[in-house]
């Protein structure tokens, strides 16, 4: 084999296209250098799909490029469609894809009947399981976020059953492996795997979507590396393996930002269990006008808006921003705080304030911003609920004790903007409403933060 | 060939580098983060395409085909959606100019 095969063409930008994926992941870690890595890593994956034509003993090249064709252009019309508030769900969908197509390397691998020896054939058989469980699964999370349903089924004795389901895929993978099984078994085995990811996903409630949705994409990395050892590609078990750690890694963050455990999170519900008893909230709200909320922070030296999910579904960013522009020409100094749960998933508010225009500088992380609350003259909580509820700090019988919030309570005055007088998304009653020191200002979010612009500027 | 202990070095070492990688990604970031994973693995289509060029039966093609079908979905989507949010992150400097 000469130095310039075709072989070692295909190995080497097999190795540039990993290498490129690494970069590219590394430079999308800093906002500076992000808006490049992704482009580092697209080229990665050009150059890994071109070459691959070249693959020696190969056919069927109408067939996929008809494939290649249709599900790219599908996939492009829709991700430039999709809204940023409907960012997750679309994640979950395409991670579902890519479970789904490690899901049928493997089926073609077994069906093929190929011998692979057990090691083989066992990742094989394990990376279309994984595969399996995370494309039902992501289509379950897709379902559930885009409002497509409803429901949160459970049944009694469903953990035991999901467990018996797994043990008998797993069985039948080891059979499959052992055996050398015939084509009923095989199809068993994946019609088993695929009712796995949907039986796994249903109990769970959408606010734990998230952490699902970052389970399944680890998960996916994990079944890429799997076939990629079945099919002797290193750019596939590079890629997948790198995939599956970081995904792993940030799943875990993500759970406890929440202050939730992975295990509680997968074999327990939350969201429509029972409100515990926490203690009695006393106190009353208090109302305030757009007007006067505008002349305290017109004359305030610092301003820290916590915004949530609820800004976001009013559409409120763009006129937050316009109010934050303002202030900053008056020479307030605003900053944006973020929990790591705003939004539906971590760093979701910040893509959608990113969206308004919003400079990523002036948006501060939770362990930043929170020793500032007491210097602030105001903080102002648009579309916020239970990150910002001070009974996580002090009441042990509360559901969310123990989870990090943002110290708003801390602040000189609380301003809430707020819809009506109701719990939260969780049904925990909010202490902080209740202060002395914060007024609520009932309204629309988008409405409320266009009368407190026309209030500072008619000052 | 990969095969044997060096393919369980290369699964190693490159679970240390996806941990690394995420270990100080700054929360802001976590979103276009986790779609930019997603897109990386959509490198499955390579797989797809190597299983569908070598199908022979109706079933392998039909199944391959599904594949690579899925398998571009996902190499595409993640990348137009990662693009378009990291595209939205600028800083103050940035916006006057």
């Amino acid at each position: 084999m000469s130095f310039f095969s075709l072989e070692n063409l295909i190995e080497a930008s097999y190795f540039l296209a990993a290498v490129l994926f690494i970069f590219g992941l590394k430079r999308m870690s800093s906002p500076v250098t992000a808006r490049g890595g992704i482009v580092w890593a697209g080229a990665g994956m050009l150059v890994a799909t071109v070459v691959t034509f070249l693959y020696p003993g190969m056919g069927n090249y109408a067939l996929m490029m008809v494939a290649i064709a249709t599900g790219g252009i599908l996939a492009w019309v829709s991700g430039k469609k999709v809204a940023m508030t409907d960012m997750p769900q679309m994640i979950a969908l395409y991670n579902g894809m890519g479970g789904g197509a490690a899901a049928a390397i493997s089926a073609v691998e077994l069906f093929g009947g190929g011998d692979h020896g057990v090691v083989f054939g066992a990742l094989a058989v394990l990376g279309g399981m994984i595969g399996c469980v995370s494309f039902s699964g992501s289509l379950i999370a897709f379902a559930k976020l885009q409002g497509l349903m409803k429901t949160t089924v459970r049944f009694p004795g469903q953990q035991v059953f999901n467990l018996l389901l797994l043990t008998a895929t797993l069985f039948l993978a080891g059979y499959i492996v052992t055996q050398h099984a015939e084509f009923n078994y095989i199809v068993t085995f994946f019609v088993l795997a695929l009712i796995l990811g949907v039986t796994m996903t249903l109990p769970i409630g959408g606010a734990d979507m998230p952490v699902v949705i970052s389970l399944y994409n680890a998960l996916t990395g994990l079944a890429v590396a799997f076939e990629g050892f079945v099919l002797q590609n290193a750019a596939m078990i590079i890629a997948g393996t790198v995939v599956g750690a970081a995904g792993s890694l940030l799943t875990q963050l993500m759970a406890k930002a929440m202050n939730r455990s992975l295990a509680n999170v997968l074999f327990s519900g939350f969201g429509d269990t029972p409100v515990a008893e926490g203690s009695e909230v006393s106190g009353s709200m208090k109302p305030i006008d757009a007007t006067d909320v505008g002349v305290m922070m017109a004359f305030a030296e610092k301003v820290l808006i916590i915004p949530g999910y609820g800004m976001a579904v009013a559409q409120a960013q763009h006129k937050v921003w316009e109010l934050t522009q303002l202030l900053i020409k008056r020479g307030v100094d605003v900053k944006f705080t973020i929990h790591p749960v705003a939004g539906r998933m971590p760093g979701h508010m910040n893509v959608l304030l990113a969206e308004a225009g919003v400079p990523y500088d002036i948006i501060y992380d939770q362990d930043e911003i929170n020793p500032e609350f007491p210097t602030a003259d105001v903080a102002l909580v648009i579309g916020a609920n239970d990150v910002v509820n001070p009974v996580a700090r002090t009441d042990p019988a509360s559901p969310i004790y123990g989870m990090p919030i943002l110290d708003a309570d801390k602040a000189k005055n609380v301003i809430v903007i707020k819809r009506g007088q109701g719990a939260g998304f969780s049904g925990i009653e909010n202490a902080l409403f209740f202060l002395d020191h914060t007024r609520m200002l009932y309204g629309d979010g988008q409405e409320m933060a266009s009368e407190l612009i026309q209030a500072i500027k008619s000052l | 060939m990969i095969d044997g202990f060096i393919a369980l070095y290369i699964f190693m070492l490159a679970a240390f580098v996806g941990h690394e990688i995420i270990g100080k990604v700054p929360a802001i970031l976590h979103t276009p983060l986790m779609s930019g994973s997603n897109f990386v693995h959509g490198i499955v289509l390579v797989g797809a395409m190597v299983a569908l060029g070598r199908a022979e039966t109706t079933l392998e093609l039909t199944i391959g085909f599904i594949g690579v079908f899925l398998g571009a979905g996902n190499a595409v989507g993640g990348y137009v959606v990662t693009e378009r949010m990291l595209e939205m992150f600028k800083s103050s400097k940035e916006k006057k100019s």
